[in-house]
């Protein structure tokens, strides 16, 4: 077992937010909202997706030593899992489902000529003898197994669970709720299952320039986004919403501070910012080179400090807007009243100004977590990403910049990680919108 | 009676499930003052605007027939509705800050109207920009027209305003609440306008409004709303002498009157008057700022050497408009706004010169309770949390049972039920609100509450509720009021005594029927004779 900075950080997040929900169900008067959340089918259904996505990043990041390879690699669950794609490496460039390689080589035929033509792949399709009248069937036949196999899974863990929880005294809105969230349940997991089968065969979405499979690449992204969108905002947040809120309430000479502070920070190009500590982290490392004896130990510590320096370049826009609307607020006069009801000026901040600055920070931060993963595709543009090793959406995408200029033109890698970009960051969006109204007091008013 | 101008069948607009205005049916002549009256949300703004078909997306609308001279404006096509509005049927808002453009100068705002509705060269076009000015009677120049909205007053802006609607000569002017965001004087100088430009060109006004005793003064007929019903429709004369529906009687009971201080029993006082809080020389500035280095160059006088005594389980109502520096006042003695000059003094206790945690104590002693009782509570908070806040800071040895069950005690003696501890504020009304509010200023047994204007944003009969409760709470708990208002029947119903405030000057003080009966200063006339009487 080997604990990585990124790993720790992750899991103690993780353990913040479940105390965090754990202690807001008991509370009496939060009932309301949290029913409205369970009931509510966009939001039960994106929470469902955000969960098997963080599920997937939770397993690429508990990572131990292999003890089966030589080399004593850390690699971690996902991988050892995920051990016959990672290694089922081809030669270059392949399409989704092919059989061959994308591009043409002199083949040595049997009866010792040569021909220029596209040669077999190592691993994908190896097992038919003729792929060109067999392929198309054998995929279909593959794909239709899988889903039966996971679909059959989902099917007998719902009747399981009913078995154990049978409530029959439930809304009829929440039993729609319910019976949408099982069949979302239920595509979810029978294609999941389906791609694992199949790509234990075929390389689903292709390989990319070293022969790498990209489905896999895809998969192992959802860490390096995850953990770039949530340990960035980690570091943001206090510094936006403290800084934020105490410029707002308390003006005068801590204002003045605080502003210029982030006015210098925001007139210094933020690339230049990350380019410089990313290169001291990279002297750091080539110093103290017996910490640093792993590949991914490097990685993993220019990932954490991509995601601390991005922190500290991102919070001033969110600053500033709590700034504004702490202005407006402290004039309000249910402060003023507190005020005269000799309530202290730390708990009026968190009673009275905080929960009403909430939304605009849950808007900001789903906002932010889309524009960071981008923005680590741009930096990765330039070299002052991620580590070239660490497989990251950015760098996917960075990659299709040649592909898309290739003729024949290589399209997988750019759609592969817009999907699960896409799908990662709109199901984030939907779920915070229907917290943000569900615990809006006044919302919940109206749709009643 | 001749034809009828506008003419409005069967009228009625439902929002989702909910029937906002019910099968109304009302006409309004050439000529005169139509003024429909009801408290609010009783759909009196909505019937307005669905005449005009300006309605929100979301009402469902419908109508036997809206009828504008014979014609009717059902049928008509949006496009040449635009001509009917503006030009036969013009329309004053409420709120003459937001119906103003703020970027546009008051002169292309006006010019605007002129330019939709008439063919005119550009000279004739500033010649009646300078005409309709005149009319509404600004001070015409060449400046003037190209100042910004920012630039005027209130009550310059409400009479742009009304010049923007007159612009179009429309046959029917609707005024919708016209003077409540103004002061009473100015309100005075509105109304008069609105008299005489009508008498100059015959057209015919629908007033709406809340404010029966306004009305009384203007208009021709009446027509009570209540609930999207016209319950009663008559000529002003009758309506005051023999109104017959229960709901306009209630209304019009509910209406302070300025004679109700002289009947008050003067009970033989001086005796045991004990002074509560005594305040000298109390003064507010701010300083203006000007330059590199933020030199103070002047000071505004918010409020300018006042003094005056409270006296215990009494009521004094400061009086004034607004600008006059009477909440600044109410504020200051709360320590909300840092002082300038002067001394508290609470109980003989210099309130001034404490320091640190005594602060806190004297929390306890003096509360506030505000005017607008939308803001004046965390919309995130539970009715039961904002009530027992100021137990939690004051006195956090109270155990959380004790303090439960003083908060279910205040909210019984505030007249409403237990069970609103779990909800939140929105969820109740305007004066149900505004009860919460005395509540969380009870909850510290103060002995003195700053009301700020605590009952202008309420509807008559609710303000009356809340002046009841206000008179017995005073008498169950030896409470002193410190009552900042502008409307001087309020005054003449609760205070003791009088003091009116002018430029951050107490101008006269008094007992409160001396003050209201045989005023001496001017100011304190003009004051008196700008209230609409019925």
């Amino acid at each position: 077992m080997v604990v990585l900075w990124t790993d720790a950080l992750i899991f103690i997040l993780l353990s913040i937010l479940v105390t965090f929900s754990l202690s807001v169900r008991k509370k009496a008067h939060l009932q309301r909202p949290i029913k409205k959340i369970v009931t509510s089918k966009t939001a039960m259904i994106s929470l469902l997706v955000l969960v098997f996505f963080v599920a997937i990043g939770l397993l690429d990041s508990i990572h131990f030593k292999s003890s089966e390879t030589r080399t004593h690699e850390i690699i971690s669950l996902l991988d050892y899992w995920a051990t016959p794609i990672r290694e089922q490496s081809e030669k270059t460039y392949s399409a989704p489902f092919s059989a061959y390689s994308y591009s043409k080589e002199t083949l040595y035929l049997a009866n010792g000529s040569t021909q220029w033509g596209y040669p077999r792949l190592t691993f994908a399709g190896s097992h038919l003898k003729n792929p060109e009248a067999e392929l198309l069937f054998d995929v279909a036949k593959k794909a239709l197994s899988g889903f039966c196999k996971g679909a059959g899974l989902v099917i007998f863990l719902s009747l399981l669970l009913r078995y154990f929880f049978n409530k029959k005294d439930m809304s009829l809105t929440h039993k729609q709720t319910i019976r949408s969230v099982w069949l979302v349940c239920f595509f979810l997991f029978a294609i999941s299952y389906m791609l694992v089968e199949l790509s234990s065969f075929y390389h689903v979405l292709g390989t990319d320039k070293v022969g790498e499979d990209v489905f896999f690449q895809a998969i192992k992204s959802i860490r390096t986004g995850l953990v770039i969108g949530s340990l960035t905002t980690m570091i943001m947040l206090p510094l936006a919403i403290t800084f934020g809120i105490m410029a707002g309430f308390f003006r005068g000479w801590v204002d003045d501070i605080i502003q210029y502070i982030y006015t210098t920070l925001n007139s210094i190009p933020g690339v230049l910012l990350i380019a410089a500590s990313i290169l001291m982290v990279q002297v750091y490392m080539t110093n103290h080179a017996e910490d640093f004896n792993s590949l991914i130990i490097r990685s993993d510590m220019r990932l954490l400090f991509l995601c601390l320096i991005l922190g500290v370049t991102s919070w001033t826009g969110l600053c500033r807007m709590l700034r504004a609307e702490t202005l407006k607020l402290r004039e309000m006069e249910y402060v003023q009243a507190a005020q005269a009801l000799g309530v202290k000026r730390v708990v009026i901040l968190s009673r009275h100004i905080l929960p009403n600055v909430m939304h605009i920070v849950l808007i900001s931060v789903v906002l932010d977590f889309s524009a960071l993963v981008l923005a680590e595709a741009v930096l990765s543009y330039i070299n002052i990403g991620v580590d070239p090793t660490t497989y990251s959406w950015g760098n996917m995408i960075n990659g299709a910049r040649l592909e898309m200029a290739r003729d024949p033109i290589v399209w997988w890698s750019l759609l592969a990680s817009f999907i699960f970009m896409f799908s990662l960051v709109l199901a984030a969006n939907l779920f915070a919108d229907s917290v943000r109204n569900a615990f809006d007091p006044r919302r919940t008013e109206e749709k009643r | 009676m001749d034809q009828a101008l506008l003419q409005v069948t069967n009228l009625s607009v439902a929002f989702k499930n909910e029937k906002v205005v019910d099968a109304i049916n009302f006409e309004v002549y050439p000529a005169e003052t139509f003024a429909l009256v009801g408290e609010s949300g009783s759909g009196k703004s909505i019937t307005a605007l669905s005449v005009l078909r300006l309605l929100p997306a979301a009402a469902h609308f419908s109508a036997t027939d809206i009828k504008l001279q014979n014609e009717s404006l059902l049928t008509i096509t949006e496009s040449n509705f635009c001509k009917i509005r503006g030009r036969r049927i013009a329309f004053i808002f409420q709120d003459p800050m937001s119906s103003l453009n703020p970027v546009m100068t008051i002169g292309d705002q006006i010019a605007e109207v002129i330019q939709i509705h008439f063919n005119l060269s550009k000279t004739e076009i500033k010649n009646t920009v300078f005409e309709l000015l005149r009319q509404v009677e600004m001070p015409v120049s060449e400046r003037r027209i190209n100042e910004y909205p920012h630039q005027l007053s209130g009550g310059q802006r409400q009479r742009v305003m009304i010049a923007i609607a007159l612009a179009g000569k429309p046959d029917l002017l609707i005024a919708d609440e016209p003077t409540t965001a103004l002061d009473v004087t100015i309100q005075a100088q509105i109304l008069i306008l609105l008299k005489s430009i009508q008498a100059q060109t015959g057209m015919a006004l629908w007033l709406i409004s809340h404010d029966l005793a306004l009305v009384s003064n203007m208009a021709d007929r009446i027509a009570v709303m209540q609930n999207g019903k016209i319950v009663e429709t008559n000529t002003t004369q009758l309506f005051f002498k023999q109104a017959k529906h229960p709901y306009s009687l209630s209304l019009l009971a509910a209406l302070p009157s300025m004679q109700s201080c002289v009947d008050k029993t003067v009970e033989p006082v001086e005796e045991q008057e004990t002074c509560l809080l005594k305040v000298e020389n109390f003064k507010v500035y701010y300083p203006i700022r000007k330059g590199f280095f933020k030199r103070i160059v002047d000071h505004v006088k918010a409020v300018d050497d006042v003094s005056f005594n409270l006296y215990s389980a009494k009521t004094l109502a400061l009086v004034g408009e607004s600008g006059c520096g009477k909440t600044t006042l109410g504020k200051g003695l709360l320590r909300l706004i840092p002082h300038t000059a002067g001394r508290v003094l609470l109980n003989n206790i210099e309130l001034t010169a404490l320091r640190g945690s005594a602060v806190g104590k004297m929390c306890s002693e003096i509360q506030i309770v505000f005017q607008d009782p939308f803001a004046a509570m965390n919309p995130r908070m539970l009715v039961g949390e904002i009530i027992e806040e100021g137990i939690k800071s004051l006195h956090p040895e109270i155990n959380i049972e004790q303090r439960q069950q003083r908060v279910r005690h205040l909210l019984q003696q505030v007249e409403l039920p237990e069970t609103a501890v779990l909800r939140y504020p929105h969820e109740f009304s305007g004066g149900q609100r505004q009860r919460i509010c005395i509540a969380r200023a009870l909850a510290v047994e103060p002995k003195l509450i700053v009301c700020d204007e605590p009952t202008s944003a309420l509807d008559v009969s609710v303000q009356a509720q809340i002046i009841k409760l206000f008179k017995n709470l005073q008498q169950e708990h030896d409470l002193s009021y410190l009552f900042i208002t502008h409307d001087l029947a309020v005054v003449a119903e609760i205070a003791d005594d009088v003091a009116v405030m002018y430029q951050g000057k107490i101008v006269e003080m008094g007992k409160v029927e001396q003050v209201l009966m045989r005023p001496k200063h001017q100011y304190t006339r003009k004051l008196l004779d700008a209230v609409p009487v019925v």
